[in-house]
């Protein structure tokens, strides 16, 4: 009985051995373990063992299972590896091969400054709102303190629909229309269109967009101003970016400014793009002015607040050192997908 | 404006800065300075000769070798020049010296370097200069010859500093004023504001008494027949006028500028401009009928012929200075050729007036002249400024010997204008900038502004040339523009805190555009008016409502003259232009208003309603256009049944490939191909795919409350149908029977195939559907489905389908 099962291992140990493909060792597997095996028939025949011999017979049989059974796992685990080994190897592919793309468009340059400001101001508390881009005169010039016979209500610069309406040369008036809401205190910006009438070229455009930008509160100053601005170009051109401003004149603020910024290619050491200034003029700003309180139904005495406009194209133009306005109306796709 | 800094210089003698520094300066005090011109910067050793002695060049015809006297040394320099002389004073650079440029050339970046060197084997030690070397003009200078060296005057001193001595040595600095500011067109003007932002005193000329014993009203006569367009008049006389060019410094200071001098009187008119920002005006006052002077409206269809010899066209709202019979002048524009000032003249009438700025201006545009006196007028000058403005032109006449002046003065005055008073507020001041500057600190930068304070009434009195200081906030502004603003202190806003936010409106644009952006579409952007032949372009019938459209009055050009009312032309030409350039499957999408007149002609506002605009071509068809349009409303929530009716009506569309898109019994808008005759008028041969959807049918249906459904946990059953279906039922009703017949157990379908050609019937296509059924309750039963798809087929029959086995 022994020599036979001693035959049998070494039998099936070759077997094995000899094995170069899963299904040879399926094949052992079969051969001496299955029902039909030849280790099965040697416990078969455990009804012609002595009864006192049978439980040493028995450990001798399952001793011999076990040792073939591990050699299988074994041997099957390393061909496993191997054909993994293998498939992996002929599956190498060239990775510098191009690209399959999935085409997804791009955001106009435009949009995609607008969107930083506007998160900015939001992150800040503002409220994004808007207003018609056809507006009444009223609207547009004389609640901002922009009386009739004004130079800037010339028709060289306003488009007229009739003598009451316009195409709003400013966002400024959605200012007017926000206090008159009535609801105090206001932080909004109010993006959009406006028109003038400069005939195109590389620097102008008969429609272009503005940013407009108001706080309304019981002790706003123009300290406020300052820090807000400073921190909107901080946000928007980087923190070593620096401020400046510059008194100017606007009708319906005072006092005014106009802020410039330190040129973001020299850093203010003065170069081409910045014409040898240091500083990029980027928007006006300044106190909403008594009158123009008074007139939108807010009381001068009681509340006070800043206002700013940004013009969206100049930062644009800036932003991404780009040299002729046309481009952004003419829809290239060569263009668009730079941004 | 441009001022000399010299000349400033010597209205506040104590201002000691450089170019940099004083343009800094007052930069930050609100007089902004645009760029400066140092005009003498590339100019080095260059000094006064005289040619003492001139000898021909020993081996050249052109050349002469001269000896010229440089103060004390005496120097060889060979010149080519053909106007110098022995005795001629000029200008030398000497060895080591710079000029500005090359006389034919221009001027050079740096200058030019002058070093000892021979010419055609002639010692040379320096170079004689012509007007251009040394960075000017003929115009400034027009006794400068045209080709040669320029030639000082006998006065001249041998040695001195040449540039000095033809007043080069200074720095023109060029301001953008506010249009607030117009007592800063004037050189005074700033003088006085850089006064102030140094510190330092101002010191204006002392303008003295002026004239002999006899009365200008015995001269002339004035009569203002429109004062709401003349709110004074001033008039004074001199006679005995003799023509001569003006002193050096006049020139210099004329010339430094930009103006080039001619002659006394000439001069004296523009001195007075630049120094008081006072256009003034001088007729010959023997061309003068009846020695009256009417200001008065122009005459309908009046014909004028200008100084410049040009014939204008004049109506009523245009103001003219006339005599006893004829106009001689167009108010503060130009004067007539008719009184013009010759040479020979003896007796002159010097005016200098306040004329309605707006009416200047308009005038101006009216007849196409504007000048550098309409310029001046339309700003709304301070009539008190005129009066001033006079007497100093008077009295230059005297200084300068140009005539005799005549006593008295002509003051036709409507409008006395007194100086405004307003309260001294400072703790508002403070409170409008956030800062805690002392009293007598502001009061301090008043006085230097000559705002007097008037302790007791706690007024400050502000002077009639300051007209657009008007309140506290004003006030406030000119504190902090001389505290400085770079020192007010930099805070953020306190008090009640504010959600901020997006509207409904924008946050569902963002949320379209970036859907738009991922299938693939680039955003464009487009003008919003447009030309009205667009309607013809896009073929639409001639009584179509889109050809209603809000009309610009005075438009930039046809092209730009109506205010779009289909979102299409931008698109449509941006495609164009993109085709054009061969550039290959493009995807565009435009957000932007239409303008929907209420009513024509225009008298409320339009209606603006937000569109998305599709567009597209090469790559995709009109399927992947409904594919975009479906995942955008799948986006924004919209998920009940989406509708397309094939009747969309759009003339510009492919009669059969356009559809309305219907959500929840309302038009979201429209997708089709675009009609090849419109793709003809836009040059564009490529297939377009568009698609419109109206964004505030959008907003309105958008929804964004979702609730979790659960997920299926019981095994779907599917079953396929093929069909033979008429031609002239599409999928949709198939579908909607589908919906209709299906029952609760129909969860989804999908079309897997359509087919028409050999197999089948003329008249027929093969559609086929994969229907899934699924119970969220149990396993269904074969009995459940055979029911449901025995209801469908039924259905289906009836509309003429049959069944494929």
């Amino acid at each position: 009985m022994k020599e036979k099962l001693q035959e049998i291992t070494k039998k099936a140990l070759e077997q094995i051995e000899a094995a170069e493909e899963i299904n040879a060792l399926n094949d052992v597997r079969v051969a001496v373990l299955g029902k039909k095996g030849e280790l099965t028939a040697v416990l078969k025949s455990m009804k012609d063992v002595k009864p006192e011999d049978r439980p040493a017979v028995g450990q001798m049989v399952n001793d011999t299972r076990n040792a073939i059974e591990e050699k299988l796992a074994e041997a099957l685990e390393k061909l496993q590896q191997a054909e993994l080994d293998h498939r992996l190897r002929t599956e190498e592919i060239d990775v510098t091969l191009p690209a399959h793309r999935q085409a997804v468009g791009h955001a106009h340059p435009n949009i995609s400054v607008l969107e930083e400001v506007e998160d900015i101001f939001v992150g800040m508390g503002y409220e994004v709102v808007e207003g018609p881009e056809v507006e009444y005169d009223y609207y547009n010039f004389e609640a901002l303190n922009i009386p009739e016979n004004h130079p800037a209500k010339d028709e060289q610069d306003t488009f007229y629909i009739n003598k009451d309406i316009v195409l709003r040369t400013q966002t400024s008036p959605v200012q007017v229309r926000v206090m008159e809401r009535g609801r105090l205190p206001i932080r909004m910006i109010a993006p959009g269109r406006v028109f003038r009438s400069d005939e195109v070229d590389a620097t102008h455009s008969p429609s272009f967009h503005q940013i407009e930008g108001m706080v309304i509160d019981k002790d706003i100053t123009f300290s406020d101003l300052k820090g807000t601005l400073q921190e909107f170009a901080k946000q928007l051109f980087g923190e070593d970016i620096q401020v400046k401003f510059r008194p100017h004149h606007f009708p319906f603020t005072e006092p005014s400014a106009e802020m410039d910024v330190t040129c973001f290619k020299c850093k203010g050491k003065g170069c081409r793009f910045c014409k040898g200034e240091g500083w990029i003029e980027i928007l006006g700003c300044g106190m909403v002015h008594p009158k123009v309180l008074r007139m939108s139904g807010i009381d001068p005495e009681q509340y006070q607040g800043f206002a700013f406009g940004v013009g969206l194209e100049r930062i644009t133009l800036l932003k991404y050192e780009i040299d002729d306005m046309r481009l952004l109306y003419e829809n290239d796709t060569r263009f668009l997908k730079q941004f | 404006m441009r001022t000399s800094l010299k000349w400033i210089k010597d209205l506040v003698p104590g201002l000691e800065a450089t170019p940099r520094e004083y343009t800094d300066a007052m930069t930050l005090s609100g007089s902004k300075v645009e760029f400066y011109e140092t005009k003498d910067k590339d100019l080095d050793k260059i000094v006064v000769g005289e040619i003492k002695k001139i000898e021909r060049h020993p081996d050249a015809d052109k050349l002469v070798v001269c000896q010229v006297d440089i103060g004390g040394d005496v120097v060889q320099i060979v010149t080519g020049a053909p106007n110098v002389f022995e005795g001629a004073k000029v200008p030398v650079v000497l060895d080591g010296g710079r000029v500005a440029g090359d006389h034919n050339k221009g001027r050079a970046e740096g200058g030019v370097k002058i070093k000892k060197g021979k010419l055609r084997g002639v010692e040379s030690c320096g170079m004689m200069c012509s007007i251009e070397e040394l960075g000017s003009s003929r115009d400034l200078f027009p006794d400068a010859p045209e080709d040669g060296i320029y030639l000082f005057g006998e006065d001249a001193v041998v040695g001195e500093d040449a540039v000095a001595a033809l007043g080069l040595d200074d720095t023109v600095i060029e301001y953008e004023i506010t249009s607030n500011r117009v007592d800063c067109f004037s050189v005074l003007g700033i003088a006085r504001e850089a006064a102030a932002t140094f510190g330092k005193e101002f010191c204006p000329p002392k303008v003295v008494e002026t004239g002999n014993g006899e009365d200008v009203n015995d001269y002339i006569k004035v009569r203002v027949e429109a004062p709401e367009l003349c709110p004074r008049y001033t008039a004074r006389v001199v006679k005995n006028v003799k023509i001569a060019p003006s002193p050096k410094w006049m020139q210099q200071r004329l010339r430094a500028q930009g103006i080039r001098p001619i002659n006394n009187m000439v001069d004296i008119t523009n001195y007075v401009m630049e120094e008081y920002g006072q256009p003034m005006h001088a007729y010959d006052l023997d061309t003068i009928q009846g020695r009256q002077i009417v200001v008065r409206r122009g005459q309908k269809d009046e014909e004028f012929v200008t100084l410049d010899g040009q014939t204008r066209k004049i109506d009523e709202s245009v103001l003219m200075i006339c005599d006893g019979e004829k106009a001689v002048g167009m108010a503060g524009i130009m004067g007539g050729e008719n009184s013009m000032i010759r040479d020979d003249v003896t007796t002159m009438l010097f005016e200098a007036a306040c004329f309605d700025g707006t009416n200047i201006r308009l005038s101006a545009k009216k007849v196409g002249l504007r000048t550098d006196a309409s310029g001046k007028f339309e700003k709304g000058l301070d009539p008190n400024n005129a009066i001033e403005a006079m007497n100093r032109a008077c009295q230059l006449v005297e200084e300068l010997g140009a005539g005799e002046v005549v006593g008295g003065v002509v003051d036709v005055c409507q409008e006395k204008r007194e100086s405004r008073r307003l309260p001294f507020e400072p703790k508002k001041y403070n409170r409008i900038l956030g800062t805690d500057i002392p009293d007598e600190e502001m009061l301090a930068y008043f006085a230097r502004l000559e705002l007097a304070y008037d302790e007791k009434t706690n007024e400050i009195v502000i002077p009639t040339f300051r007209q657009d200081l008007e309140s506290y906030a004003d006030l406030a502004e000119e504190v902090a523009r001389f505290y400085g603003y770079d020192r007010i202190p930099t805070t953020l806003p306190s008090g009640e805190a504010t959600t901020g936010g997006l509207s409904e409106k924008l946050r569902i644009e963002k949320i379209v555009r970036n859907v738009a952006r991922f299938c693939g579409f680039s955003q464009g952007m487009s003008y919003s008016f447009e030309s009205p032949k667009v309607f013809d372009k896009l073929l639409l019938d001639p009584d179509d409502p889109a050809r209603r459209a809000v009309v610009i009055s005075n438009p930039l050009g046809e092209d730009f003259s109506i205010m779009r009312t289909l979102p299409l032309d931008g698109m449509l030409t941006s495609l164009a232009t993109n085709a054009n350039r061969r550039n290959p499957q493009v995807r565009l999408f435009e957000m932007g208003n239409i303008y929907l007149p209420k009513q024509l002609p225009v008298t409320e506002l339009p209606e603006e309603r937000m569109q998305l605009t599709l567009g597209m071509y090469g790559g995709g068809d009109f399927f992947t256009m409904k594919g975009v349009v479906e995942e955008i409303l799948s986006e924004l929530g919209m998920r009940k049944k989406i509708g397309y009716d094939p009747k969309a009506g759009k003339n510009f569309l492919h009669p059969g490939r356009q559809a309305k898109v219907l959500y929840d019994g309302a038009v979201l808008g429209y997708l089709g191909e675009l009609h090849p005759k419109a793709a003809d008028n836009y040059g564009i041969k490529e297939r377009v795919y568009l698609a419109v959807l109206d964004m505030p049918e959008l907003t309105a249906r958008a929804d964004f409350d979702r609730k979790y459904q659960g997920i299926a946990r019981f095994p779907a059953a599917t079953r396929d149908i093929s069909m033979v279906v008429p031609k002239a039922v599409t999928a949709g009703q198939i579908e909607d029977v589908f919906d209709k017949k299906g029952g609760a157990y129909l969860e989804s379908y999908r079309l897997f195939d359509i087919y028409e050609g050999n197999q089948i019937t003329l008249g027929y296509k093969s559609l086929a559907y994969s229907l899934v059924f699924r119970s969220a309750e149990k396993n269904l039963a074969d009995e459940d489905i055979t029911a449901a798809m025995s209801r469908i087929l039924k259905a289906l029959e009836a509309m003429g389908v049959q069944l494929r086995k």
